[in-house]
């Protein structure tokens, strides 16, 4: 029987990795740190790059960790052998 | 056809559609009811959820806001979308294993206490409450603009449809009418984006034509409005005025708010199994992120659209819709330099207009001149989010009185059957509550809406994440967290817009921090009283250690 102290550890791990990215893009890049990323634009685009983060771009990160997360979990699973039927 | 033909079909068709699916999906149990019999898959789940949480204030009124709002309004977009990954790391997968029919109830469990779990009850009524009467008044609006009733009819016609629904089939006929309401709103969200799209950026996506350019100047469209917002002295777009500690803590009290909102978390109660809730909360983003991504979009289209055609230009030469709305009260123009020209301007004491924030969605299809089926397919679409929203939150009243309050409080023996009537009896209550509430508004409608998520944030969100993430939070932790953490936030909410109004600027806020932004703190606060608080009283008894256990791991044995 493997270990849920483990199992446990391993969630809170991904947990912290995804959650720095998630805070990451929105309150580093689309508001601490705004102002500054705005001097830089998306090439090809009138985008100033803070105010993509804010309006755009932390929104589609937030879908792609949300769906890492389920993968991620969803293995774990199986490899601790408490997935569901 | 004329614009109310079409609404009228348009409207006609989609009630229809809905009545036919509640139908189909009658509640037959208590199961039925509160959680879909557990039997919704994670895709149309994703799909109910993001009906449920757009509201009538995300297809109406966001995008008006952000258009008048610029930079700022992204506390808005990533508020309302950044909360459903908390929600589906912290909250969504444990509360599913822990398999209850309301959050109340996860909160009288793992507490151990009748107190904790009468809190979480007038918590969530009061939250729900205060949204709903929002949606009822978002339906009124809607019926009397488009096609031309009165906004008591409209409310009456909108509570009679949402009566059907939400009475007949409980959560089961909700979530799949919030499923065909998602696919009516969403598709009355996107026509009139595409068409704008085209218009001013050449491009048929509202996503890269936000950050595209004229077609015939080859200008950038977020230069050109940064350069018309200076020009009639407005902080550029791309700017906003809100102080950066401001839009941080609004941010975050949006955010923590949505994930406690107990209309959302329930959505995760009804899917098969923990794995499901995971995925299904990324369905629901997804789903939501469509209609959030091309908000900001619209917004910048809308703003350009109404800076070119009104600003500086001859009343006389005003279009049609513009007296349409004139009549509303939504638009008003006083010629006060008497030169017969619109002077757009920030400072108010030249200023000659003001428009209502909340037209710019319902209106862009008449400033743009899109074809009359457009109009009234964004009519229909308004009415989706309206009740759609309005029956989630129907849900969590009426099961927060029929199983928290008079199944595990007052009368634990009452039999299936009974509970099942009891619940509908309450939706009905719920239902005509909600109805006179958005006949008559309270006037601090607008006000309260900061208490909702402020509330959610401060109570919910940490009692919920301390009971799955820590085995020796107690009950005397989480009552004080969370009777600290309300009252904080209730009382400068309270302070700042209702005793003390004039005194609502950032220089009376606490560190700068706006009463929007003040759940944060309320949240931070609750998690600091709740976790001092089990340091010195007794530990929770090992059978709340063994559930901790439990709903930590997903099926197996464990």
């Amino acid at each position: 029987m493997p270990d849920p102290t483990a199992y446990w550890a391993r969630n809170l791990r991904y947990l912290a990795i995804l959650l720095a990215i998630w805070f990451a893009v929105s309150f580093g890049c689309g508001i601490l740190f705004a102002d500054a990323l705005n001097a830089v634009r998306i090439p090809g685009t009138g985008f100033k790059l803070g105010f993509w983060f804010a309006q755009q771009g932390s929104i589609y990160v937030f879908v792609v960790l949300i769906f890492v997360y389920a993968r991620l979990m969803n293995r774990l699973d199986r490899e601790y052998g408490v997935a569901e039927e | 056809m004329d614009v109310r033909l079409w609404t009228f079909i348009l409207v006609g068709l989609s009630f229809a559609l809905y009545i036919g699916v509640a139908i189909w999906s009658r509640a037959g149990s208590t199961r039925d009811f509160y959680v879909a019999g557990t039997g919704v898959s994670p895709l149309a789940n994703g799909m109910a959820t993001a009906a449920d949480w757009m509201s009538a204030a995300s297809f109406i009124s966001m995008a008006g806001l952000i258009s008048f709002m610029g930079y700022d309004g992204s506390v808005y977009l990533m508020g309302w979308t950044g909360g459903y990954v908390l929600l589906a790391m912290l909250l969504a997968p444990y509360l599913r294993k822990f398999g209850a029919y309301t959050v109340p109830e996860f909160v009288g469990e793992r507490y151990y206490s009748q107190v904790a779990r009468v809190v979480a009850v007038a918590c969530a009524i009061f939250v729900s409450f205060t949204y709903v009467s929002g949606q009822m008044r978002g339906v009124g609006i809607v019926f009397s603009r488009f096609l031309e009733v009165d906004v008591t009819w409209g409310v009456v016609i909108g509570m009679g449809i949402v009566f059907f629904y939400a009475v007949l089939g409980g959560m089961k006929g909700i979530t799949y009418t919030q499923v065909a309401q998602y696919c009516v709103l969403i598709f009355a969200y996107m026509v009139p984006a595409f068409f704008l799209a085209v218009m001013l950026s050449g491009t048929f996506i509202p996503q890269l034509g936000f950050g595209g350019a004229d077609p015939e100047s080859g200008v950038f469209l977020l230069d050109k409005l940064d350069g018309l917002h200076r020009e009639l002295g407005f902080t550029a777009y791309t700017d906003g005025t809100k102080s950066t500690i401001d839009v941080f803590f609004i941010t975050a009290a949006l955010m923590v708010g949505t994930a406690g909102l107990p209309h959302v978390i329930i959505r995760f109660y009804t899917v098969p199994r923990v794995r499901d809730a995971r995925v299904s909360v990324g369905w629901a983003l997804l789903f939501i992120a469509i209609l959030y991504t091309t908000a900001p979009a619209v917004a910048v289209f809308a703003r350009t659209n109404l800076l070119d055609t009104v600003a500086g230009q001859p009343y006389e030469a005003m279009p049609e819709w513009f007296s349409k709305w004139e009549d509303t009260g939504l638009i008003t123009f006083e010629d006060r330099d008497g030169d017969g020209n619109i002077r757009y301007v920030a400072d108010p004491a030249e200023n000659e207009l003001t428009i209502d924030r909340d037209i710019m969605v319902l209106a862009n299809p008449e400033i743009s001149r899109l074809p009359n089926w457009v109009v009234g397919l964004v009519a229909a679409g308004g009415l989706a989010a309206a009740l759609s929203t309005a029956a989630g939150l129907l849900l969590v009243i009426s099961s927060a009185i029929s199983h928290d309050l008079l199944k595990r409080a007052l009368k634990p023996d009452i039999s299936e059957r009974g509970e099942l009537l009891a619940a509908r009896i309450s939706a009905a209550f719920a239902v005509v509550v909600a109805g006179l509430l958005g006949i008559n508004p309270p006037g601090f409608v607008a006000q309260v809406v900061a208490f909702a998520f402020g509330l959610a944030a401060s109570s919910f969100f940490p009692v919920i994440i301390l009971g799955t993430f820590t085995r020796t939070m107690n009950r005397e932790g989480a009552i004080a967290g969370m009777l600290s953490g309300i009252t904080f936030t209730a009382a400068y909410i309270i302070y700042f817009r209702f005793i003390n109004p004039a005194a609502d600027s950032p220089g009376n806020w606490w560190f700068g921090i706006s009463p929007e932004g003040i759940g944060t703190v309320g949240m931070l606060l609750n998690f600091a009283v709740a976790l001092t608080v089990s340091k010195f009283t007794p530990a929770p008894p090992a059978s709340v250690r063994e559930l901790v256990d439990r709903i930590r791991v997903p099926g197996g044995n464990a």
